[in-house]
């Protein structure tokens, strides 16, 4: 095993989780390379080959869109997320390409105190080392959704 | 204690007032599934694409009720109630699948594609021993049936012979505005669900309520995707149940209404980085870039741009609903259209630019209002009844809403 790249890998994960969960938005796009893809789906959309996603971008610059559109058109109530993700499995495809799988949880924490098992499902990734930053960034993340169902709805990324 | 629903009363205002109790009943609730959804009404199962082949069913609701919807060997569509003959079992358990008969798992009495008993397990006993009287007829407690009609790809139920044919009962103006989008073949492209902390007629309303669009989805209006000065309009039928609004791409009108009046929406210099997602292609050739569409009482159309898509509004309580959208394209699209449907999919459903509030507006007003059941909501924009406008600023279709729902609850 590979223990320097897995750790490589486990702190992408852990840095992007982090930053989303200290609602520092603005540097989520800055965890994807200038043509990454991002996708939300379901697994049961993902398991049947349908296209559709809840959130799909294919460029940082549509990641950038989503993150000034939550802070300055979107409506929604005050929110947190706390991520857990575990179980990654970390295969190197070529000197530069990582593929990785974790497993997540994200509990949501509302302004009024209520929390909520909001998500869970698998982080499928493919990861270039040592690009435009030198750290590791996502080429493409895909978020396959256990259930079908979202309460409410899906303002921060997951 | 609650009053039941006889002992309420309907402000003296009419159409123009909608009382609170009338999303918080439980009385009023359980009325509702009794007169609307297995009443004198049209229920959306869903599109005809999703069951292509003979064999092929899926299980949903028409209101709390579970029902089978099946092709069957001639091809012909059947929808009838998920529930076991014998003890009230579901008889699928599966969302979608390909059978060739349907069999309880419970105590294996089976069913044909039609929803008529074909077999009791041990009906005559064993070895001459146990089974049941010769008079018995458990046919007595079948699966009730439904009646089917398909009108534009689109599956339709209702439990009564007195509903008007599905055409009829949405009424010549929208229904040919159904039949707009609903042009040729489609292909299903994806789902999700939604689940909303509010009562269903609360998101129904939302659905017909122009006058919200722009004020709510800063998106849209920064973007001058529905700014009410565009040209569009709103067409009410069905008796008040049915309704569309769309707006035009071009306007021949340049106010700055919302700028004078100072609106939340109008604030300015807010650019996309990535604005190709907006890019539409006018593929319907009548330059409606938007259309919103509903049938009383749980069906809703969209075409926002070249997003196409259909929800189920599905009741789960008093105060609580399920919305069930299914996002589709054409059978004829080529890969470059798929990608842009799947881009322009960013504005809708539990994440989308222009409906994420959508989900959390409808549960602001069930809380609001939570100690106000003898209280109404106030709804006068564009007057007092129910008609087509040529103005989005008006709530003449939600008035519309509660025109048909009074009819059936007798309220």
């Amino acid at each position: 095993m590979d223990v320097e790249l897995q750790l490589n890998i486990e702190n992408l994960l852990s840095r992007y989780v982090h930053a989303i969960d200290d609602d520092r938005l603005e540097d989520w796009p800055g965890f994807f390379v200038e043509k990454g893809r991002y996708r939300i789906t379901t697994a049961e959309n993902f398991e049947r080959g349908l296209p559709l996603s809840i959130i799909y971008a294919d460029s940082r610059a549509m990641l950038l869109d989503r993150v000034s559109a939550l802070r300055h058109a979107n409506i929604y109530e005050a929110q947190r997320y706390r991520h857990i993700v575990s179980s990654t499995l970390v295969e190197r495809m070529d000197a530069n390409t990582v593929h990785a799988a974790s497993n997540f949880q994200v509990v949501r924490i509302m302004h009024t105190g209520e929390s909520m098992l909001f998500a869970s499902g698998r982080y499928l990734d493919r990861v270039r080392l040592g690009s435009e930053s030198g750290q590791a960034m996502f080429e493409e993340r895909i978020v396959v959704l256990d259930s079908r169902a979202i309460e409410t709805l899906l303002a921060i990324p997951l | 204690m609650s009053a039941g629903p006889a002992a309420r009363a309907w402000p003296a205002e009419g159409l123009a007032r909608v009382p609170y109790w009338i999303y918080q009943d439980e009385d009023v609730y359980r009325r509702e599934q009794e007169r609307i959804y297995r009443g004198d009404t049209w229920n959306f199962l869903g599109l005809e694409a999703e069951l292509p082949e003979k064999g092929d069913f899926k299980t949903t609701f028409v209101g709390e009720m579970p029902v089978v919807v099946t092709r069957d060997e001639k091809g012909a569509l059947n929808c009838f109630e998920n529930r076991c003959a014998h003890r009230g079992a579901l008889l699928c358990l599966a969302d979608r699948g390909n059978v060739r008969e349907i069999a309880c798992v419970y105590h294996n009495w089976t069913y044909d594609l039609r929803g008529d008993l074909t077999a009791v397990a041990f009906r005559r006993g064993v070895q001459g021993k146990g089974g049941m009287p010769l008079d018995a007829e458990p046919e007595s407690q079948a699966p009730r049936k439904f009646r089917v009609e398909i009108f534009c790809g689109l599956m339709f139920a209702t439990l009564s012979g007195k509903t008007p044919a599905i055409e009829r009962y949405i009424g010549p103006e929208v229904a040919a505005r159904i039949r707009r989008v609903m042009k040729e073949p489609v292909k299903i492209l994806g789902g999700y669900t939604q689940v909303l902390q509010s009562n269903w007629k609360l998101y129904f309303e939302n659905v017909k309520d122009t006058y919200h669009a722009s004020l709510l989805h800063l998106f849209f209006s920064t973007f001058r995707l529905n700014r009410l000065e565009q040209k569009g309009g709103v067409v009410v039928g069905g008796e008040g149940g049915s309704h569309a609004s769309f707006t035009m791409m071009k306007s021949e009108l340049s106010g700055d209404e919302y700028e004078r009046a100072g609106m939340r929406s109008a604030s300015g210099g807010y650019a996309l980085q990535a604005p190709q997602m907006l890019e539409s292609v006018d593929e319907i050739g009548d330059g409606v870039t938007l259309q919103i569409l509903t049938v009383f009482p749980g069906f809703v159309l969209q075409q926002i741009m070249n997003n196409l898509a259909v929800r189920q509004v599905l009741p789960k309580g008093v105060g609580r609903t399920e919305l069930v959208w299914t996002c589709f394209g054409y059978a004829s699209d080529d890969a470059k259209m798929t990608e842009l449907r799947m881009k322009q999919a960013n504005l809708v459903g539990p994440a989308g630019y222009i409906s994420l509030e959508d989900g959390a507006a409808t549960g602001f007003v069930q809380r609001g209002a939570a100690g106000a059941s003898e209280r109404s909501s106030f709804v006068e924009m564009g007057g007092r009844t129910v008609e087509s406008n040529e103005s989005r600023v008006t709530e003449t279709s939600v008035r519309g809403l509660w025109q048909q729902y009074r009819r059936h609850m007798g309220l």
